[in-house]
């Protein structure tokens, strides 16, 4: 029974908020991966990017609402979700053709392409507030739960309550699609092995006649859709800040260079071995452990890190990666 | 050709001499029409802005390093003056003091350790010895910290609950935020120097959340979101309810033709414009020398081509880190200073935005690589940053003036407030696309 | 009219000249090898065919046509291919993928085509789905040559193909040369082992410092004296 008990708790409280997480960096790692692999710099706007498209989700959601639309157990956010990928890409493309394709005619050094970056993170952020405040915006809406905690308690008797929340599935089931679909782009799809065969070597697929601008387009439109997705995915999960999606910079660049840049496979890793860490290491072990040691008794929580310091926890990874692997787990291609 | 070079440097005299009427003009006409003390105000943050873009540039102008942590460099900065000039807090050194200092020790044994293993353990022995020292060192850390920890944040809270300082005088935090910041770059610069440009931005962003993070959560250290208020000045400058008692002083604020309570604020201001001044025009005549030395010209060979310099024989990455850390010194020393006009540190205030990005706005548009112009783009951008919050609102209440008042009015109204974040990150984008050398382009 | 007719080529990357008024030509079913000193010019002379440099003089004939304004790209679709000395296949993809990416410009059904390739170098079929990043080098060239033979060209270059490759791989890759221009396709290539080049080579160029030095079949330039004792080392 207790044997049971902590294992109800490690779903509860690890496997399953780490799960969640792990997806939604994972989307967004994936998409900074993406740009770095066909564009070659590592995008400091990607984080506004996610916070303006979840923005525009929310009004849409708003909208749809008003005119009574629901998706009954399912948030009405996820059928505003195509239309906030297309306005998000129409943003990404028409700042790529104003401000990145110059940067690309002229060859300039990554660097400045990052710092440009930064500069549109700026106005993003700005874009977005104006948009929608700077307020904490909650806009999930239809079922709460998939398993409720109570309910749980009912049916198994156990002590431990077990808790499954809708965006939780919402987010596994959609990560998963979304990520089944990409890899068939990438690996099946003639557009899909262009993008990857100029990411691997750019002058050969020039060569080869394959089209840079439209393999760069066909990127943005990819990774404006996979950070739409992540960013609605976590404000639905979490609650919409704008701020807040300027501090999953870090933990999704961290996960995209664990995994190697530039490696799709990699930055899902990355995602979750994050994820994972995190939430591991800032919750307090000290139920688990009086179950499952019988006769324990914690003095403290057993908590290694307080929860202020979860963003800690992808920087010491990152810095042990650079450190000790700086190609990431899966081979990335820059050093 | 020589023709070309005449009229080039005919144009940057011209620069030069415009931006030499601009700047005064601005603060001549903010005197007149806000008064002595706004218009020093602004100076006097715009002085340390140009500091700050002082050390930004010396990372960037002088060898490319792009740091996306300033926010970071200057918060540890600040801490200086709370450590040094703050009066210790009676009985937490006896109470936990010892403790943490020890938990600290320990903390950097473990990490010493964990190095020493990663060097000598044999082969695979390493994956498993290592985290396993790593570990055990941040248990045995947190077990000795946090007893510690909990007895100093036990004395008197709402007043202190903190280390305090060591009553020692304000300027001597100052070479110690530059200290700090060095430390926390050499740290930084060793893990993410030597690799593609883009991971020491990464990282120095990671670094730059995380001082914050701490500062922010270690109310033994800062008192956290509490605040630390009343960090003493630095010498000379004086308390105006101190000069406002002084008869001399009094009697010679009315011969004058002023009131006690303006001269007082003024001659404080004007206190801290003389020593921020003096710090600005040392750390110039500095970067000066050290950007025409044989040194500076390596910097830039190095900056220029990275191959060639390192095929010459130039350690690239030893260079980069020694650069890397006087700037962030320069930062944490511009932090300190900061705490020590503001007289608090607030740590809950160390916005990147404000603290990282708009820095690198007061680089870009000052001219990247030009001392002079790091100087005047940190007074300018510091001046129109400080204007917009007041502009914002009027341009928008004349935009929005003949609108019905309603929903769109009032969502227009309340984030003007947003406008500058918006138009600095345009001045950023198009200076760096149309002027990419600034207002006062390096040589 | 040879079917490639580059004459008269002077130019270079932006700074002095590097080529000097050279001249190459290849007829169809004939292997052009380019030999000489390091230095010579001879992957420049190559690049130039392909309009990878800007010509100040000048012009390069294709099957009678002008095509010293047109691109890389642009040569590709009238016939050309080019196989670069480095990084000339797509690493981390597999083997048919590289073919594919060869044949992106085909609008047409390029299986046949990629069937012939594998039955040229059939160590390909074999390793079709295994990375092209995994296999050894004279794999790796036979993925390269394969990959810019998918698009059909009329004219193939090659840049030093047998570049860190041993000595029996070497033959073997000359041998496929050959074949490939059995099929009525026009080699151009540019060789450091000039013995071994000439001996195949229908027509040998010796360039010297971005110039025609000696212009023969490959046979009468192994035969020449000179040549021998200048650049192939006695």
């Amino acid at each position: 029974m207790d044997f049971l008990n902590a294992l109800v708790a490690l779903t509860n409280y690890i496997i399953i908020p780490a799960s969640t997480y792990g997806a939604q960096l994972a989307l967004g790692a994936l998409g900074v991966t993406l740009i770095y692999g066909i564009l070659r710099f590592s995008n400091f706007a990607h984080g506004d990017t996610m916070a303006f498209g979840t923005g525009l989700a929310i009004i849409v959601t708003w909208g749809l609402q008003a005119m009574g639309v629901s998706l009954g157990p399912l948030p009405t956010a996820m059928l505003a979700l195509p239309f906030a990928i297309a306005g998000t890409a129409v943003l990404v493309l028409v700042t790529d053709r104003l401000v990145y394709a110059h940067y690309r005619r002229v060859k300039a050094k990554p660097v400045t392409l990052v710092m440009v970056s930064v500069g549109v993170m700026f106005v993003m952020n700005a874009v977005t507030r104006f948009m929608i405040g700077v307020d904490d915006i909650k806009f999930a809406d239809g079922a709460r739960f998939v398993i409720s905690a109570r309910g749980f308690k009912e049916a198994t008797g156990l002590a431990e309550p077990l808790a499954f929340r809708t965006t939780q599935l919402l987010t596994l089931v959609t990560a998963a699609i979304m990520v089944a679909a990409l890899f068939w782009f990438l690996n099946r799809t003639r557009t899909g092995k262009s993008m990857r065969a100029f990411s691997d070597n750019e002058d050969l697929a020039l060569l080869s006649g394959i089209n840079p601008n439209q393999v760069v387009r066909v990127t943005w439109i990819i990774a404006a859709g996979l950070a739409v997705t992540a960013g609605t995915l976590y404000g639905l999960d979490k609650s919409f800040k704008a701020f807040n999606y300027f501090h999953l910079l870090l933990p999704i660049f961290a996960a995209a260079i664990l995994g190697g840049l530039g490696s799709p496979l990699g930055a899902i890793a990355g995602g979750f071995i994050i994820a994972f860490s995190e939430v591991g290491v800032t919750y307090a072990w000290k139920k688990v452990a009086t179950y499952m040691i019988p006769g324990f008794e914690a003095e403290g929580l057993l908590q290694l890190l307080s929860t202020e310091y979860k963003f800690a926890v992808s920087f010491v990874i990152l810095i042990a990666v650079l450190l000790f692997k700086p190609t990431g787990l899966f081979k990335g291609k820059a050093v | 050709m020589s023709g070309n070079r005449t009229s080039a440097s005919q144009n940057m005299g011209l620069r030069y001499t415009l931006v030499a009427l601009v700047l005064p003009a601005l603060f001549i006409i903010e005197w007149i029409n806000g008064g002595p003390n706004a218009a020093l105000g602004i100076l006097n943050m715009g002085l340390i802005s140009a500091i700050l873009a002082l050390g930004v540039n010396l990372q960037w102008g002088y060898a490319g390093l792009f740091n996306v942590g300033i926010v970071g460099f200057i918060a540890l900065g600040g801490l200086a003056p709370v450590l040094v000039a703050m009066p210790p807090t009676e009985g937490a050194m006896s109470a936990g003091g010892g403790r943490i200092a020890l938990a600290l020790l320990a903390g950097i044994a473990a990490i010493a350790l964990a190095i020493a293993v990663n060097r000598k353990a044999p082969g695979k022995t390493r994956i498993i010895a290592v985290p396993t020292v790593l570990i055990a060192g941040f248990a045995i850390f947190r077990m000795i910290f946090d007893p510690g920890v909990e007895a100093v944040q036990a004395i008197n809270p709402s007043a202190t609950g903190f280390l305090g300082g060591m009553g020692l005088p304000t300027l001597l935090a100052w070479p110690l935020g530059a200290a700090l910041a060095a430390g926390a770059a050499w740290a930084i610069g060793k893990t993410a120097l030597g690799l593609r440009s883009d991971y020491l931005a990464i990282a120095t962003l990671g670094i730059g959340e995380i001082i914050v993070a701490v500062l922010k959560n270690e109310e033994w250290l800062s008192r956290g979101v509490m605040n630390v208020n009343g960090i003493p000045r630095p010498w000379p400058v004086p308390y105006e309810i101190d000069i406002q008692a002084d008869a001399a002083f009094i009697e010679r604020a009315a011969g004058l033709g002023l009131d006690p309570v303006t001269a007082s604020t003024v001659l404080v201001k004007l206190l801290y414009t003389g020593l921020f001044g003096a710090v600005l025009l040392a750390l110039i005549w500095l970067s000066q020398r050290a950007l025409n030395s044989p040194w500076g010209r390596m910097m830039r060979a190095i900056r220029d081509n990275e191959i060639s310099a390192a095929a010459m024989g130039k350690d690239v990455t030893r260079r980069h880190l020694q650069i890397f850390i006087l700037g962030s010194a320069v930062c944490g020393l511009a932090g300190a200073m900061l705490i020590s006009l503001d007289g608090q540190m607030i740590p809950s205030g160390y916005n990147p935005l404000r603290y990282t990005f708009l820095i690198w706005v007061m680089v870009i548009v000052g001219g990247s690589g030009n001392n002079w112009g790091s100087v005047v783009g940190g007074v300018l951008i510091w001046y129109l940053w400080i204007k917009a919050e007041v502009w914002g609102p009027q341009i928008m209440d004349l935009v929005t003036a003949s609108m019905p008042p309603g929903d769109l009015k009032s969502h227009l109204l309340d984030s003007a407030a947003h406008m500058r974040l918006l138009v600095m990150g345009l001045v950023l984008i198009l200076m760096l696309r149309f002027s990419p050398s600034g207002l006062l382009p390096e040589r | 009219m040879s079917y490639l007719d580059a004459s008269g080529m002077t130019g270079g990357y932006g700074g002095a000249d590097i080529l000097h008024d050279c001249t190459l030509k290849v007829d169809l079913g004939q292997i052009a090898v380019i030999v000489g000193p390091n230095g010579a010019g001879k992957s420049t002379a190559m690049k130039a065919v392909f309009g990878m440099l800007n010509l100040r003089e000048g012009k390069v004939l294709f099957d009678g046509e002008d095509i010293t304004a047109l691109s890389p790209q642009d040569r590709v679709r009238k016939g050309m291919g080019f196989v670069p000395q480095v990084n000339n296949v797509f690493p981390t993809m597999s083997v048919e993928e590289n073919l594919e990416m060869g044949a992106f410009i085909r609008e047409d059904d390029f299986r046949e085509t990629m069937e012939q390739v594998y039955d040229l170098f059939p160590i390909l079929r074999e390793k079709r789905h295994q990375n092209a990043g995994e296999l050894s080098g004279g794999q790796r060239q036979q993925v390269a040559v394969g990959r810019a033979l998918m698009t059909k060209p009329k004219l193939l270059m090659l840049d030093e193909p047998t570049a860190g490759v041993s000595p029996i791989v070497m033959d073997e890759l000359f041998d496929r040369i050959i074949e490939v221009a059995r099929t009525g396709i026009s080699i151009l290539m540019v060789e450091q082992n000039a013995r071994q080049a000439l001996e195949i080579a229908d027509i040998g160029y010796v360039l010297v410092q971005g110039a025609n030095r000696y212009t023969d079949t490959g046979a009468a330039l192994l035969a020449d004296p000179d040549v021998r004792r200048t650049f192939l080392g006695g």
